[in-house]
């Protein structure tokens, strides 16, 4: 009898037959994911001299290495703060509905599927000091010389936005439809204007909206690579902390070091991440009263 | 209060694609009446209101209120006070800033701003609730809000959109009485807007029956009740036995019908001639069972309380819905008459 008792008590929580369905699940994610991820984490602690944090202390040691930190940081925060600083009117506008609302989402979506070498590709003709957009500045006589916007930072950051803007603009769309728009009509009835709408009722029920898609277009720029190298330039003012880890991984053969690097951009990801989530548990985040 | 004396609309219309929501509403609302927009659902009424409040545009027509046009201002400068069928509170604010939105987007001072929130929250009785979530409110709490809200800025109208249709049977009457009550303390003007007959009944001064976008009937619950102009309107007004029969003969205004197995006396609504296709509407409370008459076969039976409702069939095949005081049984043989001037005859071919 306790036996049953027992079974039906573990079935009350879930815990029934059905979980040895998740054994496969379970071990493909073991598998793929956190034995390598754990075999990194230990490649980082046993460098070839130096003890166990050696490879930390040669990475933070070297001021060109430290600096890719930095210089990661001073790309991907300003891109992923202009993603969502520009998705968020766009959106607001396009949250009705109205006629060529799919085409125009479409092309707004289409830079996600070309990817990064498309994208730089472009940019490099277009952007390049024989491209369209220079030639086009020379010859209405604005500028004397081409402007240098590709193989520097600049290249890096519009091939960054192109990318990042669809992927933020989608989530920000779907969290707006999310929110009720007859609390915008109540809040006109009560005398509110456009401005104050938006301030005081659309803002704050979007705002935890908002700090997810930052975090998550956060860490896609942070983690930026092949338009760094394609666009930037790798060498100096865009060598990001990926290009370090690839660099000291996979051409001086230090797995350590480079193991050590990609920990610190997981730390580095993390501690921006915690800060904004942070930041919007102080926020209203229950029921918004849309569709959700 | 910043009132009006007469609020007009002449011959308001709106259309969605090529379909008239509302085919040219002209109505006038006095100051402090309170007016039921009485409809099926799809019949234009919430169009109406959201004209009113100014979120929708107009497709034709205009509004005034008194000498001033209205239809061309944007909701937040016309000053109306309005309650959505779902509250639409702001589910980020607390009961007391929801309540207080409304004053401080009027930039009234913040002492001002403060005694009026308390006041309408104690006129509502949320004392406690004040500092609250909408979302932590029962329906009743949020629909209390939600009038609080509108009601405090004053407003020289107050437009209802269903107020009560997500709320039990029970807490419907408690707060249909609290809304008849703050009308007539605060003293103010309403527009409601409904589809339940009784509730329009029971809380309105004037009724607008609406259908397809146009008016019905206009009248007082006395009048719609008693007087329905038309048998759509008297399909509303509870009239649940609407027979198809015919004119025998016309004396006065008693006319003698008969068809699907029945003959009865009743009252003309418009002219009508010995052998006019008619609409024969009567109550299920006014079709009795007697000595005499018209014999029907019972077929249901349902318990309602003080009275039995009962359907039964005509020898013509029709369905009748009536009142009985003893209980039937199913199959039985009753007889069943009307007084002539509780059966109200409409022609058949009117719209």
């Amino acid at each position: 009898m306790t036996r049953v008792a027992l079974r039906h008590r573990l079935a009350e929580r879930g815990v029934d037959r059905h979980l040895w369905l998740l054994l496969p699940g379970l071990a493909c994610v073991l598998a793929l994911f956190v034995y390598p991820f754990a075999y990194g984490i230990g490649l980082s602690f046993q460098p070839a001299e130096g003890g166990v944090f050696g490879a930390y202390r040669a990475f933070f040691a070297d001021a060109y290495q430290r600096d890719t930190i930095t210089t990661t940081l001073g790309l991907s925060l300003p891109a992923a703060i202009l993603n969502v600083a520009a998705s968020v009117p766009i959106a607001y506008r396009m949250r009705g509905r109205f006629r060529g609302k799919r085409l125009l989402t479409t092309v707004l979506v289409v830079p996600i599927t070309l990817g990064t070498v498309l994208t730089a590709e472009g940019l490099l003709n277009y952007l390049g000091p024989a491209g369209w957009f220079n030639r086009a500045l020379l010859s209405i006589g604005l500028i004397d010389e081409p402007v240098r916007l590709t193989n520097n930072y600049w290249g890096v950051f519009f091939s960054l936005v192109i990318t990042g803007f669809p992927f933020a603009f989608l989530l920000i769309l779907s969290y707006l439809s999310g929110i009720d728009p007859t609390l915008e009509r109540a809040a006109a009835t009560l005398g509110a204007g456009g401005w104050q709408r938006f301030r005081r009722i659309t803002l704050p029920l979007l705002a935890p909206g908002l700090a997810t898609t930052f975090c998550l277009t956060f860490v896609l720029a942070f983690s930026v690579f092949p338009s760094a190298v394609l666009v930037g330039d790798p060498a100096g003012s865009t060598r990001v902390i990926s290009i370090a880890a690839y660099h000291a991984a996979y051409e001086v053969y230090d797995y350590s070091l480079g193991s050590a690097i990609a920990v610190v951009m997981g730390v580095v990801e993390l501690a921006v991440v915690a800060v904004v989530l942070g930041l919007r548990s102080l926020l209203y985040t229950g029921s918004t009263g849309g569709k959700g | 209060m910043t009132g009006f004396d007469e609020l007009r609309l002449d011959g308001v219309r709106r259309r969605f694609g090529d379909r008239d929501a509302l085919a040219g509403l002209s109505l006038t609302i006095r100051r402090g009446e309170f007016l039921a927009l009485l409809g099926p659902s799809g019949c234009g009424k919430s169009t109406a209101l959201n004209c009113l409040a100014g979120l929708l545009p107009l497709s034709e027509g205009s509004i005034w209120q008194d000498g001033a046009r209205l239809d061309t201002l944007p909701p937040e400068r016309r000053g109306f006070g309005m309650v959505f069928q779902n509250y639409a509170l702001f589910p980020h604010l607390s009961v007391r800033r929801n309540i207080a939105f409304g004053l401080q987007m009027r930039r009234l001072p913040r002492d001002e701003v403060r005694r009026r929130t308390e006041e309408a929250i104690r006129l509502v009785r949320l004392e406690e609730h004040a500092a609250k979530l909408p979302g932590q409110l029962s329906g009743g709490q949020q629909q209390r809000v939600a009038i609080a809200r509108a009601v405090v800025l004053e407003p020289s109208l107050v437009l209802m959109d269903e107020p009560l249709s997500n709320l039990d049977a029970k807490l419907r009457l408690e707060m249909r009485t609290e809304i008849r009550r703050l009308h007539q303390t605060l003293g103010l003007t309403t527009v409601y807007v409904t589809h339940d007959q009784e509730e329009a009944l029971s809380l309105a001064d004037r009724l607008v029956v609406l259908r397809d976008g146009r008016v019905e009937q206009i009248g007082t619950p006395q009048d719609l009740h008693e007087r329905p102009a038309n048998r759509h309107v008297a399909d509303f007004m509870g009239y649940r036995n609407l027979l198809p029969m015919k004119v025998k003969a016309v004396h006065g205004a008693v006319v003698a019908v008969e068809g699907v197995g029945l003959t009865l006396e009743g009252t003309a609504v418009g002219p009508l001639a010995p052998g006019d296709d008619v609409v024969v509407g009567i109550r299920p409370e006014d079709l009795h069972v007697g000595e005499q008459g018209t014999p029907v076969t019972v077929e249901v039976v349902e318990y309602q309380g003080r009275e039995l409702a009962v359907e039964a069939r005509t020898s013509g095949g029709a369905a009748v819905h009536l009142r009985a005081a003893a209980r039937p049984t199913p199959g039985d043989q009753v007889t069943v008459t009307a007084a002539p001037a509780r059966v109200l005859i409409f022609p058949a071919a009117a719209p």
